[in-house]
């Protein structure tokens, strides 16, 4: 059964990670602007260049069969080989890992990705992690002492900062941050310090994560403790808490051996559910303290037309949130086996 | 998310009663209302007009708020306060017109997928998860940057963009109204499809897609804001995001210009925080029994209800 249920999401997940795949080579050869052959006449690149990536990336091909140019739009033979298409030398790029040269670094896009895709998981990784626990703990204070002044102020915190906008509470965190705690002012490491040993480096980074990842636990640290409150709250009503309290056990007591196991599902979907939202965190956040990630390379290839950097960021971004819902999916339907019986 | 909302649930004189006793729900109208007015009225409110060109001296720049400039001036030397005042229009406009997209699209793909079910359902749900699935941001900033940045084009991405919430409550309140005796009976006597989506379907779901807006309404504010700050809005149309985003990339940080960086962001909180607040209130106020909800906390007890 188990096998069955994990299939079908894989599958799900797999056809969406097509579908990104997909809508990424169109919105990039669709829309005005047309990123995809304009690129090529990039005055920063020389004319061997310009050749080379032509070639490389099949812009001298039809984009795919019956259409000669996407935009503006050109019919052309539907009777050509689908190999001879910049679709499928796109797909073939892809399976090699090919994503394109920048048009800013000249450099593989995929590289560049590479390096930053950890810098982001860490941040995004400290941010939730943090966010979670103190959400959690908030929660469990909230709902044990609910319906107090304690939980009203919970309350009206939580409402309140799930309506910060992100990159303001960033901007509001690091101007006050740099000017009254001299902390570092954005990056991940001050620029061409050297460090005498590990302690000092490892000193320097948490000094420049400090803020954003205080940022990203602020902004998401609301819903967490709303949703544990609430599925507790949901819990503590149940004939079985009843029983419990009838045989004399504390609320602590109650809270820690009953309501807290069964309060565990809804968490799991919403930290799911949020998988996209701590993306969009990520590109403010990155954004607001020059983090190198992900997010940060996203505004960067806005600021510079770099549409190949655009487009890999993007397609890496979609994909690693497809994959990270699949596996809260699996995870959910392995904590409540009663999922994995239902179609 | 089975919402099932009490039979005859619309906006009666008792249900606005319920709302005057709430005082979350009528506070946030009060915000949002003032907000409103602001916006409509901000020529006769601001004292200067932003989209005046003004001529300044180094002085100007980042000035300290002063009897003449209640909240300093911002990077070019305008009052940060009008151009504050200004930049509600902004957020308004976006917020309403796309949500309304949000809502129009979300609401026929629910209504469509939960009447006719069966294949209908099944593609358009799942055409729902993968578009649930697939990060809102980095989709609207690659949109919006590969399209002119205008403010219809902003309006429009975010609206095509924030449905898939909607659709899938709507679609589960369809299910519940689907099943209630009048619509079998209607169905009985020979009612159409079309008769019935229109005149049984559609009224008791309509209170659900009210309370959505409001709370899609916050969603679509803040991304507005997010993607002026990332630099993808109309340079030539005031908006606070926008206003921060001249304001951090322009100095003001390095400056200590703290008045050209709070309040643009005030203005966002606020008026998302109105939504938020409205939605919720509203939420209670039109199903009583609505207990538990993705962001509101409700406990089922009528002290909840005072706050």
């Amino acid at each position: 059964m188990l096998n069955f249920f994990a299939l079908k999401k894989i599958g799900w997940a797999i056809f969406t990670v097509l579908f990104v795949i997909v809508l990424n080579f169109f919105l990039f050869r669709i829309l005005p602007g047309d990123p995809a052959r304009a690129g090529i006449r990039d005055p920063r690149l020389t004319q061997e260049a310009q050749q080379q990536i032509r070639e490389r990336f099949g812009l001298d091909k039809p984009v795919i069969n019956c259409f000669e140019s996407l935009n503006p739009p050109r019919l052309g033979s539907c009777a050509i080989n689908p190999l001879q298409t910049q679709f499928f030398v796109y797909i073939k790029n892809l399976l090699s890992g090919e994503l394109g040269i920048s048009y800013h670094t000249n450099r593989p896009v995929f590289d560049m990705l590479r390096e930053r895709l950890w810098n982001t998981v860490l941040l995004i990784g400290a941010g939730q992690i943090l966010s979670i626990i103190v959400g959690m703990a908030l929660g469990i204070v909230a709902a044990w002492r609910a319906r107090t002044a304690i939980d009203y102020s919970a309350l009206i915190g939580s409402l309140t900062a799930w309506s910060l906008p992100t990159f303001w509470l960033g901007i509001i965190l690091l101007f006050w941050g740099s000017h009254n705690l001299s902390l570092p002012v954005g990056g991940k490491l001050t620029p061409g310090a050297s460090f005498p040993n590990s302690w000092g480096y490892v000193h320097d980074a948490l000094l420049h994560m400090l803020l954003p990842t205080l940022t990203y636990t602020i902004i998401f640290v609301g819903e967490y403790m709303l949703i544990m409150r609430s599925t507790l709250l949901d819990v503590l009503s149940e004939d079985y808490i009843l029983t419990a309290k009838a045989k004399g056990l504390k609320t602590f007591q109650i809270l820690k051996d009953h309501a807290l196991q069964n309060a565990m599902l809804p968490m799991v979907t919403i930290i799911a559910l949020n998988l996209g939202f701590t993306v969009a965190g990520a590109i403010q956040i990155e954004t607001v303290f020059s983090w190198p990630g992900l997010g940060g390379a996203i505004f960067e290839a806005v600021g510079r037309r770099d549409y190949p950097m655009l487009q890999g960021a993007f397609l890496l971004i979609a994909v690693a949130v497809v994959f990270a819902n699949l596996l809260a999916e699996l995870l959910y339907s392995y904590l409540d086996p009663r999922i994995r019986t239902e179609t | 998310m089975a919402l099932d909302l009490a039979a005859g649930a619309t906006l009666s004189s008792a249900s606005w009663r319920r709302f005057t006793r709430n005082r979350m729900a009528l506070i946030g109208l009060i915000m949002l209302v003032t907000t409103v007015l602001v916006a409509i009225f901000a020529p006769l409110i601001a004292p200067y007009n932003p989209y005046e060109p003004v001529r300044v001296t180094i002085d100007d720049i980042y000035a300290r708020p002063s009897i003449s400039h209640l909240l300093g001036t911002d990077d070019a030397g305008k009052d940060v306060f009008s151009s504050f005042i200004y930049g509600s229009r902004v957020s308004l406009i976006v917020g309403f017109f796309a949500s309304f997209i949000s809502i129009a699209i979300g609401g026929l793909i629910g209504i469509v997928a939960g009447f006719y079910g069966g294949r209908v359902e099944n593609t358009l749900m799942r055409f729902t998860d993968i578009m649930l699935v697939i990060p809102d941001l980095p989709l609207a900033v690659v949109l919006v940057a590969l399209t002119k940045p205008s403010l219809f084009n902003i309006i429009f991405v975010i609206g095509i963009l924030g449905w898939t919430g909607t659709a899938r409550l709507v679609r589960a309140q369809t299910l519940a109204v689907k099943q209630r005796k009048f619509v079998l009976r209607a169905r009985a006597i020979g009612a159409g499809n079309w008769h019935i989506i229109r005149h049984h379907i559609f009224p008791l779901v309509l209170p659900l897609i009210v309370v959505n807006t409001v709370l899609v309404i916050s969603l679509a504010i803040l991304n507005e804001s997010a993607l002026s700050f990332l630099g993808l809005s109309d340079p030539t149309t005031l908006s606070w995001g926008q206003m921060l985003n001249f304001a951090f990339t322009r100095g003001a940080m390095s400056s200590g210009a703290w008045w050209a960086l709070v309040t643009p962001g005030f203005g966002i909180v606020w008026l998302v925080l109105a939504c938020t607040l409205l939605g919720q209130g509203m939420e209670r106020v039109l199903n009583p029994r609505l207990e538990l909800h993705h962001l509101s906390a409700v406990t089922p007890t009528p002290t909840a209800e005072t706050l």
